[in-house]
């Protein structure tokens, strides 16, 4: 049998942020390069976008050989919505004029552009992560009749706490019913994508993600303050940061020594900095914007504890390089990764007395994070980069003999 | 020819509820009262009366049989509250001169490993019970798990006790039959050790159907003990083998009820503990490392392997002195109650990934939440010493240091 050929409609190479789908896409790509499957990357890049920190790539000999990168000039960031396209679009000024006026169009757009770039590229398969993806996906379909295969990492209603926008939805619908074969993250996210959408059971497969060990320093840092509790994430309604704080001024009441770290950026943070002000705890918190590289693993091994309180997480992958980085976590139930991971602490996002019962152990025993850690890291060990990558293929294989 | 001796182990520790961060300070109730009964009545009903009364029948018809049991002190407790109806049929068993009673530590705890004195106060107060309940005074001592080594072999015998049971461990055996009676090193106890494989054959693989034996028949069991030279076969095993463990649906009283019978045509008897307690013995074991019938390891790593049951055990064993010294009778009572060795099984990690058999015996979701409700009430206890000092006594004691000064 030849080489698959993939036609891969994807966000971020090589990623610029830590955890998501930039992350989530390259490494799955380069798990996939590795397996010898030829891809050819296709992905929104805007030399004054938000995602110009696009480097060229310079990668492993499979990388290399395997992999060919086709960019469209569009500023489009995986986790925009509405009104931060919007936002970005003003603050470019004259340069955008050639862009969407708003962030549909602007999809719309990219869509053609993206069908355009793709009609030449031989392939077997084509494989589109999230929604903005779909519609060229769907077209180049259309053009190729090859097999499609929807990567869906986060459904319009995870981001949104619950209140869609409808047309992104539909979209998410469209995507998902054109697909020959849709993956979803964990048995979690299965469930939420066949509450929502009316799709047959048989078409979901799980593919659980894993992670690249090779980008995390050995070292270790120390913080002026040791009892750092963690927030990393984007700070917007899934991931719960509200439930984060509030957790934060009960932890406070029994260990008024703790240091809370919100590392992220997003459309709730003037929410969340004012909420920390009125409950009189801005002394405890520290907000930091988002991080990059080892700013990233440094965040970790500063701190005593991560904690991921996401009302809606299909997968987590921020809680695996936590893990990989020798901190213990606490997972929200509503989570993927706490499908997977055994070592961890577990609660409801919304059980506050919960998280503080459990954070507060976790800061007042030493032998609770020592055994969190070695056991979760001892256990991470499965997670891999190529487990995925391996299973995607698999999937590949069964299409392309159909 | 050689004889069997069975003995098996009852035990019911009392597990502690979700107790939170939010409790210390203000609610001295540890135990899960509900849960507690609730497994009890359970295990009653599917194992301690059913099986029970298979034991009373085969003494009945089976003038050779003979049987001996431990029952820890946390249980009977549980069924004087729970199922005085178990607690009946056991009493009805002692009536017999064939079912004997061994001590252990009332509190089936790790005692024995972290405080001698503790240990024989816990052992007194268990031979107390026995002997007021089943009017028995026992020569013979299991201890929690079986751990043993030398040490806790010294200590028994300083008790008054003729023999110790240990597991038959090739480890420490070497090239040695587990079926004969052994001397502890540097003590005149003779050391009774379990035959590991014909018990866990019942114990553990009975209903196995990937294993070779099986189907286990009782006339299949007893023509691999006849060959077997030695003093005795010892099957030491929980008693929650029959019907908890091991379901009903198994055939597993079947095997019970014929156990006996088949053993007989085959001309092996049985011998009591105590009666092997007066043979004499061939060689000695030496033994410093503890050793236990849990997990692959036989060692004490299903309690004490990891840095948080470590630390949970040495922390509640070292509040001893001052808990007894609060004079504060619930107080003792639940710091007895929290060094049973149930408590620290429940935080072991080992094989946790694989999710195992520890998974299906400890009432909490992982072992980092069991830590966490222990530490909890270990940080209430520490509370409530606080809180029970008396604030006269110590500006008494203030006040003749500054006079002595």
């Amino acid at each position: 049998m030849s080489k698959i050929k993939v036609l891969m409609f994807g966000w971020e190479f090589p990623p610029f942020k830590s955890g998501g789908l930039g992350t989530a896409c390259h490494d799955l790509t380069k798990g996939l390069a590795q397996e010898d499957v030829k891809v050819t990357f296709v992905m929104p890049h805007a030399p004054n976008g938000a995602n110009a920190k696009f480097v060229k790539l310079i990668g492993t000999n499979a990388l290399a050989k395997n992999v060919n990168i086709k960019t469209v000039d569009s500023p489009l960031t995986p986790y925009m919505n509405e009104s931060t396209y919007e936002q970005h679009l003003s603050n470019g000024g004259k340069n955008n004029a050639i862009y969407g006026k708003n962030l549909i169009l602007e999809v719309k757009r990219y869509t053609a552009l993206a069908e355009h770039v793709a009609r030449n590229e031989e392939h077997d398969i084509i494989h589109a992560h999230d929604w903005m993806t779909y519609q060229a996906a769907i077209k180049a379909k259309r053009a190729s009749k090859k097999p499609l295969v929807v990567h869906l990492h986060a459904t319009e209603f995870d981001r949104t706490g619950g209140h869609p926008d409808p047309r992104i939805s539909h979209i998410e619908y469209e995507g998902l019913n054109a697909a020959d074969v849709v993956i979803t993250n964990s048995e979690f996210s299965k469930k939420n994508i066949l509450t929502h959408y009316k799709i047959p059971a048989n078409k979901i497969k799980v593919v659980h993600w894993g992670i690249d060990e090779e980008n995390i320093p050995k070292g270790t840092y120390k913080a002026a303050n040791e009892n750092i509790v963690l927030f990393l994430g984007r700070v917007t309604i899934q991931k719960g940061p509200d439930y984060f704080i509030e957790t934060a001024k009960k932890v406070l009441e029994y260990e008024p020594n703790t240091t809370f770290v919100i590392a992220g950026d997003g459309d709730m943070l003037p929410r969340i900095i004012n909420r920390t002000a009125e409950l009189g705890i801005a002394n405890n918190v520290i907000f930091t914007g988002a991080l990059r590289g080892d700013d990233v693993h440094k965040a970790f091994k500063t701190a005593k504890l991560y904690v991921m309180p996401s009302v809606s997480e299909p997968f987590g992958l921020v809680a695996l390089e936590s893990i990989k980085n020798g901190t213990p976590v606490l997972l929200s139930k509503t989570s993927g990764v706490s499908e997977v991971v055994q070592n961890a602490l577990k609660a409801d996002f919304w059980d506050i007395d919960s998280m503080t019962n459990k954070i507060v152990s976790v800061l007042r025993h030493s032998a609770l994070r020592e055994d969190l850690s070695t056991n979760a890291k001892q256990e991470s060990a499965k997670f891999t980069l190529r487990e995925p990558a391996r299973k995607v293929k698999e999937i590949y294989e069964t299409l392309r003999k159909h | 020819m050689t004889n069997v001796c069975l003995y098996f182990q009852v035990h019911q520790p009392y597990r502690v509820r979700r107790y939170t961060l939010f409790d210390i300070g203000k609610n001295s109730q540890y135990f899960d009262t509900e849960k507690n009964k609730e497994v009890l009545h359970k295990v009653a009903k599917k194992c301690y009366i059913p099986a029970t009364r298979v034991i009373l029948d085969l003494i009945k018809k089976n003038p050779d049989f003979k049987v001996a049991y431990s029952i820890s002190g946390t249980a009977i407790e549980q069924f004087q509250e729970h199922s005085p109806e178990t607690l009946e049929l056991f009493q009805e068993l002692s009536d017999s001169d064939r079912v004997e009673f061994l001590n252990e530590t009332y509190y089936h705890s790790l005692s024995a490993l972290y405080d001698k004195d503790e240990f024989s106060q816990q052992v007194k107060q268990h031979q107390k019970i026995v002997k007021k309940l089943f009017g028995q005074k026992p020569t013979v001592f299991r201890n929690t798990e079986l751990i043993y080594n030398n040490e806790i072999a010294k200590t028994v015998q300083s008790l008054g006790y003729k023999a110790i049971l240990a597991e038959g461990w090739d480890g420490v055996l070497g090239w040695r039959s587990p079926n004969y009676v052994y001397k502890a090193s540097g003590t005149k106890l003779n050391l009774l050790l379990k035959n590991y494989k014909l018990s866990d054959d019942i114990a553990f693989r009975f209903s196995d159907k990937k294993w070779n034996g099986w189907p286990l028949t009782t006339e299949k069991f007893a023509s691999w003990v006849a060959p077997i030279p030695g003093d005795s076969v010892n099957l030491f095993m929980d008693y929650e083998t029959f019907g908890e463990h091991q379901w009903a649906d198994t055939g597993i009283f079947n095997f019970l009820r014929h156990l006996p019978s088949a053993l007989r045509k085959h001309n092996i008897g049985f011998s009591h503990p105590s009666e092997l307690a007066a043979i004499d013995a061939k060689d000695e074991l030496d033994i410093h490392h503890p050793l236990s019938w849990a997990d692959v390891e036989r060692d004490t790593s299903a309690w004490l392997g990891n840095k948080m049951q470590q630390s949970a055990a040495s922390t509640i064993f070292k509040l001893k002195n001052e808990v007894l010294a609060s004079g504060n009778a619930s107080l003792i009572d639940s710091w007895k109650k929290l060094t049973t060795s149930d408590h620290f099984y429940y935080m072991c990690t080992k094989w946790f990934n694989d999710g195992d058999v520890h998974k299906y015996f400890s009432p909490y979701e992982t072992p980092y939440e069991a830590y966490i409700a222990y530490m909890n009430i270990v940080q209430d206890i520490q509370h409530q010493l606080k809180m029970s000092k008396p604030k006269l006594f110590s500006s008494f004691t203030k006040y003749l240091k500054e006079v002595s000064a």
